[in-house]
């Protein structure tokens, strides 16, 4: 770099020129834009832009001219050099995006590939069943009560109005509970295995505030071989209502809210007498096919296998609270009426998702509760 | 219990339009479940016929008879070789028997079609009928042989009544009189509102042994009625008429002999068992007693049986000879020598009966209807008419005199507010329906007025004693308004064969079933405050979700099991999960207990699962153990059902009942991440088990604390017990206690031995938690807490600590922890080293602790001094030194 020199004529420096820079520039363009890489475009920047460059000299003498001659041809150093930076930035650009691009068309992955590194869980189906059926009566006020299942004798027949040696102690072939210290002659224990929820009734009709609005869903048995449609262990889920002036038609509502929630509205039911020792009037409880909605028992129409094109599927047992219960709990029954209604969950469940075989629900195999998944 | 409609119209008589589905239908709605119904006999072509010749063929492999037989007066007169030919194979009949003959062309049950053709060289026109061919039976030992006045060439159709339609009626425990012709004919007629002729005539004979076979009772509580009636001069022989063999095939009862046929019938007519003993085998007067200390009795089976003092007895002077209302014994049967009849009928204590058919295990038609409880009045009448029967079909004598001995017992009388079934249905019937409806199950009623209104509980008695129930002690409530004027009321006694009416409420039952079900409204649901779900109902489901996300399957396995469960997990002879309920009556004599641990099952389904090629896999369940309550009582009590307990006598009971808390377990074997086009997996081990034992704490926000241990079923030296703390104690002590710990489960590696008892693979995980105490610790604990969020910047040190290898790098953590102070947010390990650059027996632990303040940015100073007192405390606590 020279030092300034002010005798210097403008003209004698050749590098200032108008057609040196122009010259300069158009070398430096067509390097930029001859660079095919970026390594390229990097050499033309070190070559065109860099402190060796034409331009960069150029500058440099701008010192050595006169004052008054400085200022222009520093304006047209200075364009040019902004010309070349521009082009250079364009290209690095334009590069950069093509090497970009062609990096992640090399980065892509096949994403069908599987990725479930961890083997999936899965709530059991009829766990899932019974806090859906529950969820319907906590909808509708219900509190949701549990109790043991080895339960009292009194809790499990005699509150409930099933005397001694009477047959309907029998409907329910019961487990009995040996007493402790080994076997003794005809020995009792007074303990069962709840063959039923209902004394989970009697436990909240003795410790809850009237009036009493309760859901229990449990497990229950029976001393009966499993088949396809029975086990010795399965899941029940009852509701119970004791308050002032409940009345059959009160059950109904009840009844009828239930199957709204739980299948739409639209479907009817209907109660048929039964017998249960703990309710009086009892009835069984049916609701029109909700697969079929009854279409199946026209002559001629395709078979249902839901409701086996009866149009009808029974679902619950149910009545109004015998006043001998309510008696044995300890409640008035000239001031307070009640009603109940329960059943199988199992059922409930196979009748909404094509289970052929119960057994399947306590079998244990992982691919029957991750068939459900999370939610049914 | 089957019955065929032409029995039922006899007396209840039904529109002839009625179809069979209606009546089905209308039979339900009253509380009779038609399971099914089907048409019978409808077969032409049918006629009775009588065999003329019998010829003996004998060049065939069987015998084979060929018959000429005539179906006419005109046919009787003619040439017998003229007459219609049939092949026969039957051998039960003799030239003269009158028969059902089959003509060709008629279509039996099955769709087998006769026709005229040429078989064993003869030429065979029809076929001789036997029973199971018309389906009236199963007989098949030979053909029908119809009596003597039979008429000849009639339709056997018509004339046997073979055309018919057959209900099958469950009936339900409570309704015995419904397990009668006579109780659903009477059902059948209010359901179609047509006058019921009732079998039995009204009126019941005289108490009293005048002339007849003497007998008495000894025990009026076993039985308050029994009626002897005798028949001499009985041919043993005498057919059972057509009619009576074919009802009696009807409802499913197949023909044995007149005299038991007899029975059978009239037991299905009215509902009344009969017995009939042979009166020549009977010594000495009748009484009915229970049974003597050591008492036997052979009974009809042929089965020896040692009697309890329950049971209840026929005997004669010879000892018991009948198992009351259940079997008939041996030594008095009747036989086809006998001639004279003894026919008893009684009321037997419904309860007695049901109890000594449970102890002997002897169920029969006759236990059935006692048990259900059979009308009082039956014995007389039913006896009279068995005597009547056997008299007329077979050629007797009726004895003059009767013997009957009855205990009074008093008539019950109901009453009953007369709008009572309207409040209970909430459908007003007026008092001319209640009244009219309670009249058609037979009940008395008579309308009166009362000052208040009746009571529907009048068996209620008084609460037991101060300390009852705070409801059992209520006071009956006033009834607003009905102070001023009488009450209406219906004064209701039940007719005899209705034992089962006894409250209000079944009076009510039987109007509103009868006025029908449909008839109720459906009420809209009244508003109700309920609470949701409870905390610990609300936390099981977070739990059992948590469990699930973290890629464990929920499953419910049977709670029965061996009583090797104990020995296969190894369990020290005293520990807790040793004694066990149980089952008096298993499913299975090889899993005859009740599970004190959810460990069992799971490895067993996690073998189920192994085997069925699913290695991979982590199972959990949420579900109850029992555990018996050392110490409790032998036996639950059994309380009184005509009052609420009282506070004592219910924890009585709660005392006998084995605690069952509710647990979770989960196992876990083969890969936790499964290998794959990521990498190789990562097998399960025992930090998995512990970790997701956390995360359960974590949901009820409770921190664990692990702590080694060496318990079975446990790997020693991989094994944690796993404690929480919480302010107030689960069982005992008083709220608002210290902090409290509890033992709540263990977690890890299962004992090499265990894995091989339950055939689960190597290295199999698991944890079992009580979730009860874990829910009584979270409810306890304070509610989650939002924590301060400071946006100052974060300060990191790291430092590396070498201890001794037996520290656990919990309680290092815990001191630097302690040791930081409040600039302190996280301690996070990173690296665990053990190898060259240690002493032996050392293992060096590095952290990283995060430091933040709330309201400043932290200098390096302060920092680097929080971290040495950190280090210090750790070197204070468990000799930790900071590595260069």
């Amino acid at each position: 770099m020279s030092a300034p020199n002010k005798s210097y004529d403008p003209v004698e420096v050749t590098a200032l020129s108008a057609g040196e820079i122009a010259r300069a520039v158009n070398d430096a363009l067509a390097a930029v834009a001859a660079a095919a890489t970026l390594d390229e475009l990097k050499a033309a920047r070190l070559a065109h832009a860099g402190d060796r460059a034409p331009l960069t000299a150029a500058r440099a003498e701008i010192r050595a001219l006169p004052p008054q001659a400085r200022a222009d041809a520093g304006k047209r150093v200075g364009q040019a050099q902004g010309r070349v930076r521009e082009a250079i930035a364009a290209r690095t650009a334009e590069l950069e995006r093509e090497r970009d691009e062609r990096v992640l068309i090399e980065e892509a992955v096949d994403v069908t590939l599987p990725g479930a590194r961890v083997p999936v869980g899965a709530r059991h189906p009829v766990s899932l069943t019974a806090e859906k059926l529950s969820d319907v009566f906590v909808a509708l006020g219900y509190e949701v009560a549990e109790g043991p299942e080895v339960e009292a004798e009194w809790f499990n027949f005699d509150a409930l109005n099933f005397p001694p040696d009477h047959p309907a102690r029998e409907m329910q072939d019961t487990l009995f509970v040996a007493p402790p210290g080994g076997a003794g002659e005809g020995g009792r224990s007074g303990l069962v295995l709840r063959t039923h929820t209902s004394p989970v009734q009697v436990r909240s009709m003795l410790t809850r505030p009237l009036p009493l609005y309760v859901v229990s869903p449990g497990r229950v048995y029976r001393n009966e071989a499993s088949d396809a449609t029975h086990l010795a262990a399965f899941y029940q889920i009852e509701c119970l209502a004791v308050d002032e002036g409940l009345t059959m038609a009160d059950l109904r509502g009840a009844i009828q809210a239930f199957v709204d929630a739980l299948f739409g509205a639209g479907l009817r039911t209907r109660l048929r007498p039964d017998y249960f020792p703990f309710t009086e009037p009892s009835a069984d409880v049916s609701m029109e096919c909700h697969v079929c909605r009854g279409a199946s028992t026209e002559a001629g129409a395709d078979p249902c296998r839901t409701c086996r094109s009866m149009g009808w599927i029974e679902i619950a047992g149910c009545g109004m609270v015998n006043p001998r219960v309510l008696v044995a709990c300890g409640i008035d029954p000239d001031r307070y009426s009640g009603f109940a209604f329960g059943l199988g969950i199992e059922r409930a469940l196979m009748l909404g998702h094509g289970i052929g075989d119960i057994k399947d629900t306590t079998d244990g195999d992982v691919r029957f509760s991750r068939a459900f998944g999370m939610e049914l | 219990m089957k019955v065929p409609l032409s029995w039922l119209r006899a007396y209840a008589p039904v529109p002839e339009q009625a179809t069979p589905a209606d009546i089905a239908r209308r039979l339900t709605a009253a509380g009779l479940e038609v399971e099914t119904h089907e048409p019978v006999g409808g077969i032409d072509g049918l006629v009775v016929a009588q065999v003329v010749t019998v010829e003996e063929l004998t060049s065939f492999k069987k015998p084979i008879r060929y018959c000429r037989v005539a179906t006419s007066a005109d046919d009787l007169a003619a040439d017998p070789q003229a007459l219609r030919g049939v092949i026969c194979g039957a051998r039960n009949f003799a030239p003269g028997d009158r028969v059902v003959l089959a003509l060709p062309g008629t279509v039996l049950p099955g769709g087998f079609e006769i026709a005229a053709r040429r078989t064993y060289d003869h030429m065979s026109e029809g076929m001789l009928c036997a029973a199971d061919e018309l389906a009236v039976g199963e007989d098949h030992s030979g053909i029908i042989v119809l009596p003597p006045g039979a008429p000849l060439g009639a339709d056997f159709g018509a004339y046997a009544g073979l055309r018919d339609h057959v209900f099958d009626i469950a009936i339900t425990p409570d309704r015995g009189y419904a397990v009668s012709i006579r109780g659903i004919a009477r059902e059948l007629a209010s359901a179609y509102q047509v006058p019921f002729t009732d079998p039995v005539p009204a009126g019941a004979p005289e108490a009293g042994t005048a002339g007849g076979y003497p007998a008495s009772i000894a025990d009026p509580a076993a039985c308050d009625r029994i009626a002897f009636r005798e028949v001499s001069g009985f041919d043993p022989a005498a057919p059972t008429p057509v009619w009576m063999w074919l009802r009696l095939a009807r409802c499913g009862v197949r023909s044995v002999s007149l005299a038991v046929d007899v029975t059978n019938y009239l037991m299905l007519e009215l509902g009344q068992p009969l017995h009939a003993f042979d009166r020549g085998k009977l010594a000495g007067p009748i009484v009915v007693r229970r049974a003597a200390a050591g008492e036997r009795l052979e009974t009809l089976d042929h089965v020896t049986r040692a009697l309890d003092p329950r049971d209840i007895l026929i005997t004669d002077g010879s000892g018991p000879i009948s198992l009351a209302g259940t079997m008939g014994g041996l030594a008095t049967e009747i036989d086809e020598r006998t001639a004279d009849i003894v026919i008893e009928g009684a009321h037997f204590s419904a309860t007695g009966v049901a109890a000594m058919a449970r102890r002997h295990k002897l169920h029969s038609e006759a236990s059935y209807r006692f048990e259900r409880g059979t009308d009082p009045e039956l014995p007389g009448p039913a006896t009279g008419r068995a005597a009547q029967l056997l008299a007329e079909l077979g050629g007797g004598t009726v004895a003059a005199g009767l013997t009957y001995a009855r205990a009074d017992a008093a008539p019950v009388t109901i009453t009953m507010a007369a709008d009572y079934p309207d409040r209970v249905a909430g459908v007003p019937y007026g008092l001319d329906t209640v009244a009219r409806r309670l009249a058609e199950v037979g009940c008395t009623v008579a309308e009166a007025h009362a000052p208040a209104e009746p009571t529907i509980a009048p068996w209620r008695a008084p609460p037991a004693r101060p300390g009852a129930t705070a409801q059992a002690t209520a006071p009956v409530a006033p009834h607003h308004g009905k102070h001023d004027r009488e009450v209406p009321v219906l004064r209701v006694t039940p007719p005899s064969w209705r034992p089962d009416l006894t409250d209000p409420a079944d009076l009510a039952e039987e109007v509103i079933r009868l006025e029908g079900y449909e008839a109720i409204p459906a009420a809209m649901p009244r508003a109700l405050a309920g609470r949701g779900l409870s905390p610990r109902q609300r936390l099981a489901r977070s739990v059992a979700r948590t469990l699930a996300e973290a890629g464990l399957v929920e499953l419910h396995t049977d709670p029965f099991a061996p009583g090797k469960d104990a020995d296969s997990l190894s369990l020290p002879p005293h520990d807790e999960r040793r004694p066990a309920v149980r089952i008096a009556n298993p499913l299975s004599e090889d899993e005859p207990f009740l599970r004190t641990t959810l460990l069992p099952g799971l490895l067993r389904a996690l073998a189920r699962n192994t085997g069925r090629g699913f290695t991979d896999v982590a199972l959990y369940e949420a579900g109850l153990v029992f555990r018996p309550r050392p110490g409790a009582p032998a036996t639950a009590p059994i309380l009184a059902t005509d009052r609420g307990p009282d506070t004592g006598e219910l924890s009585r009971l709660e005392a006998a009942l084995p605690d069952q808390p509710a647990h979770i377990g989960a196992v876990w074997a083969g890969q936790r991440e499964l290998p794959g086009w990521w990498g190789p997996g990562r097998a399960a081990d025992w930090a998995d088990a512990i970790e997701a034992a956390r995360a359960v704490a974590a949901t009820a926000h409770l921190t664990l604390e692990v702590r080694a241990a060496a318990e079975a079923p446990w790997h020693p030296g991989r094994c944690a017990a796993l404690y929480v703390r919480a302010v107030t104690a689960p069982k005992h002590a008083a709220p608002g206690s210290e902090q409290h710990e509890w033992l709540v489960g263990h977690a890890g590696e299962l004992h090499p031995r265990v894995v091989a008892a339950f055939g689960v693979p190597a290295r199999t995980c698991a944890f079992e938690l009580d979730f009860t105490t874990l829910a009584v610790a979270a409810e306890a604990s304070p509610k989650a807490a939002a924590p301060p969020l400071s946006a100052y910047p974060l300060a990191t040190q790291d430092v590396a600590l070498v201890v001794a290898a037996a520290v656990p790098a919990a309680a290092v953590e815990e001191a630097l922890a302690a040791g930081a102070g409040g600039l302190l947010e996280d301690v996070r390990l990173f690296d665990v080293y053990t190898g060259a650059q240690l002493a032996a027996g050392e293992k060096s632990l590095a952290y990283t602790l995060r430091f933040r303040a709330p309201d400043r940015t932290l200098t390096v100073a302060e920092t680097t001094a929080a971290r040495d007192a950190a280090v210090a405390e750790a070197s204070h606590r468990v000799g930790a030194v900071q590595r260069a």
